[in-house]
């Protein structure tokens, strides 16, 4: 029981993380219709910037001031790479952000090194909050569900309350109809372009002291954050919470029960082999759920896609 | 990068011209290592090891055989089997009779079966192939052959000398075993099962599990199952990233006992753990106590981290392949006929500069040497790893580590 309630937690972790990732990139997506491939590199982007900086003056300083950083190169890379490309048609543009995840790697791996970098949690969270039987809860986990609640109550409130956000909201169905409304729809992409990846970078800031910031971080997290926004429907900021928490809590009950296939088929009726070699179905007698965990994400991608296309909480075909 | 290796083809290649008469009377020995990719550090840090034990206990003294030196050359094999065949051809293509090469046992597979095959199809051109880390019992056991030569304790000898030391300590009740899916993570779990089973049957083991390998973002679950296990102690014989993620929530989850690993030292892991894992991370392996107990060791790792500031002498098992490979060379002779070579180097009895005897047993050539167990915890420059203030101290030590283990091997000498 004590460890449901633990895996409720560790999975409300992962699940807000993956939606501080796919909040930027749905809207990216839905606006501009790119999908932008180098989303994931400037997550990683924002936990080197952030090792770097807490190294020389400390980590709140860091947390401010790297998705800013993040942010501003993520609006230049629109301003200067995407909308000139853009004119030719989403292939160019896929292959743009393709190349821009390769080159980010490889300048990371240029000025960091291919080793992971030592980039800690401040000491003032790195203490155990509390204790569920014997197992520690520590203050900085607590701290990554408050940042990240945050974020989603702060952008659906500007989505929804203010001016922008209904400029944005319109951008996102019409952008021909506002644009002739008189407003600058260019300059609005290049400011969804610019938050998304500095949420992106904030998410890696925050990841990077936990999950290790290392240059395979970004291909690590990378596919699972597409995953996401397939599953909760293409620019919805709902569908992305819903399918980060979903895909954060399958991945960590996966990983925790141990539960075997073999269980399961014996509860079906099917009897054991005596050999296991013998038989050309010895993997599914052997196979574990923390084994097969990883891929469940992939697995509701493909039935979401077959049972309705549109997503959770979509209002449109992918 | 293109522009870049064309230049240090072009430095290269001026290099080698006026540096041709010299070379005329080196050794070589080649490197097939990665290089570049995902695991480049550990590659590169080897090279580098390699060159330094070359110029430091060779060619500074003098060289071997009346003045030949040792030159090694780095080959890179993106750590992929294929790969490695491939660049162990182009190293016999240049006349090279010496390979080294460590890291992934799929990879050692590949090139010791090649070896074999090109050693019985060309005896004028017959290549050795000393193995400094891989360890896959297999190599020299069913799959052994007279080319192979292995200088770090294979992965039964460890757990050997680990469940020595964990029978011997009487608060360890249960223990939890988590490794990486595929054969080193499973050669690791079957062999710590079989051996605790024997040693100290009264321990428990509350869990003994596989995870995909590089897949998991998050290893929380993990380590709440081994608290929820009330596990004492943990073996793992993780590496890379997968060693970091699953150690640091294991002690963000607060453990306290010990956790037993085979690869959680420097490359940026012990830099990473730093102060989190004294206490508790140990890791079993042959090398020196930091700072080395003997001073010419000491010497040999002060010099190594003047010329590579940010390198570790993380392979202490280096100096003896280079050490090892000139003594069998003088004691046959030649360089040039690796028959009589690998004949001086079986049953050959040396002290390391480590300290403790190295023997490498002639049925097969499995180098027996102390194997310890060590802790992380806090060690002064330049004996740190990572450059952290923390490193590997000795805890305790087997000498002459699984001495009789028994081997399946069947050596053909030719």
């Amino acid at each position: 029981m004590s460890l449901i309630l633990l895996n409720l937690i560790d999975g409300l972790v992962t699940g807000l993380l993956l939606f501080m990732l796919s909040s930027g990139l749905t809207l990216i997506f839905s606006m501009m219709g790119v999908l932008n491939f180098a989303h994931a590199s400037f997550y990683m982007l924002g936990a080197y910037f952030a090792y770097q900086i807490s190294a020389a003056i400390g980590f709140w300083p860091g947390l401010i001031v790297a998705p800013l950083i993040v942010g501003v190169l993520g609006a230049l890379v629109e301003r200067y790479g995407l909308r000139r490309v853009h004119k030719y048609g989403h292939v160019p543009e896929l292959i743009f952000t393709f190349g821009l995840a390769l080159l980010i790697e490889e300048i990371v791996k240029f000025f960091w090194g291919t080793a992971q970098v030592p980039f800690l949690k401040p000491e003032s969270l790195a203490f155990p909050l509390f204790h569920i039987a014997g197992n520690a809860v520590e203050a900085y986990k607590i701290f990554m569900i408050f940042i990240s609640m945050a974020i989603f109550i702060g952008l659906l409130l500007i989505l929804t309350r203010t001016r922008v956000g209904l400029i944005i909201q319109a951008a996102l169905s019409h952008p021909q109809t506002v644009e002739t409304l008189g407003h600058n729809v260019p300059l609005i992409f290049m400011g969804v372009f610019g938050v998304g990846t500095a949420l992106a970078g904030l998410a890696g800031v925050i990841a990077g002291p936990v999950l290790g910031t290392f240059p395979g971080m970004a291909i690590v997290l990378g596919s699972i954050v597409f995953v996401t926004i397939v599953v909760g429907g293409l620019g919805s900021l709902w569908g992305a919470l819903a399918a980060s928490l979903l895909i954060g809590w399958i991945t960590t009950f996966a990983a925790s029960y141990n539960v075997g296939l073999a269980d399961i088929l014996t509860a079906l009726g099917f009897e054991r082999p005596e050999d296991l070699s013998e038989t050309i179905f010895r993997d599914a007698w052997t196979l574990t759920l923390p084994q097969i965990g990883p891929i469940l994400p992939y697995l509701l991608m493909v039935l979401i896609l077959v049972f309705r296309p549109y997503g959770l909480f979509g209002k449109r075909e992918v | 990068m293109k522009r870049g290796s064309r230049l240090s083809l072009v430095v290269a290649a001026a290099i080698g011209l006026s540096a041709a008469a010299a070379s005329a009377e080196s050794i070589k020995i080649a490197f097939i290592d990665p290089l570049s990719g995902p695991f480049a550090s550990t590659g590169v840090n080897g090279l580098h090891q390699y060159e330094f034990a070359a110029d430091t206990l060779v060619n500074a003294k003098g060289g071997v055989l009346g003045g030949k030196t040792f030159e090694v050359i780095g080959f890179d094999n993106q750590t992929s089997p294929k790969e490695s065949l491939i660049q162990l051809q182009v190293a016999i293509d240049q006349g090279i009779k010496y390979i080294v090469q460590g890291n992934s046992s799929g990879v050692a597979h590949a090139i010791t079966e090649a070896v074999e095959k090109h050693n019985k199809r060309n005896p004028d051109q017959r290549v050795l192939f000393l193995n400094y880390s891989a360890v896959d019992p297999a190599l020299t056991n069913e799959k052994c052959n007279f080319w192979h030569f292995r200088f770090d304790a294979n992965a039964d000898i460890k757990m050997d000398a680990l469940t020595d030391v964990m029978a011997a300590d009487q608060n360890i009740k249960k223990v939890y075993i988590v490794g990486q899916d595929y054969s080193f993570g499973k050669a690791v779990a079957e062999a710590a099962v079989a051996m605790l089973g024997e040693k100290r049957p009264d321990i428990e083991i509350v869990g003994n599990e596989l995870h995909p390998i590089g897949k998991v973002k998050d290893f929380t679950p993990y380590a709440r199952k081994i608290i929820a296990a009330e596990a004492d102690a943990v073996i793992t014989g993780n590496w890379g990233t997968d060693m970091l993620g699953l150690g640091k929530a294991i002690l963000e989850n607060g453990f306290k006992g010990p956790i037993y690993t085979y690869y959680a030292a420097a490359d940026g892991i012990t830099a990473a753990f730093g102060a989190a894992g004294d206490g508790s991370l140990r890791l079993v392996a042959e090398g020196p106590d930091a700072p080395p107990q003997t001073a010419e060791g000491k010497a040999y790792v002060e010099a190594f981290k003047k010329k590579f500031p940010d390198g570790n002498v993380s392979q202490a098992r280096i100096a003896n392949v280079i050490n090892m490979l000139a003594g069998a060379m003088e004691k046959a002779g030649t360089a040039d006929d690796v028959v009589a070579v690998a004949k001086a180097l079986e049953g050959m009895k040396v002290t390391s500069i480590w300290g403790g005897e190295l023997y490498m047993r002639p049925e097969d050539h499995q180098l027996i040497q102390d194997v310890h167990i060590f802790a992380h915890t806090k060690v002064d420059a330049p004996f740190d790893f990572d450059n952290s203030g923390y490193g590997l101290k000795y805890e305790s030590t087997v000498e002459n580590a699984s001495a009789d283990i028994a081997t399946t091997c069947q050596m053909e000498r030719p």
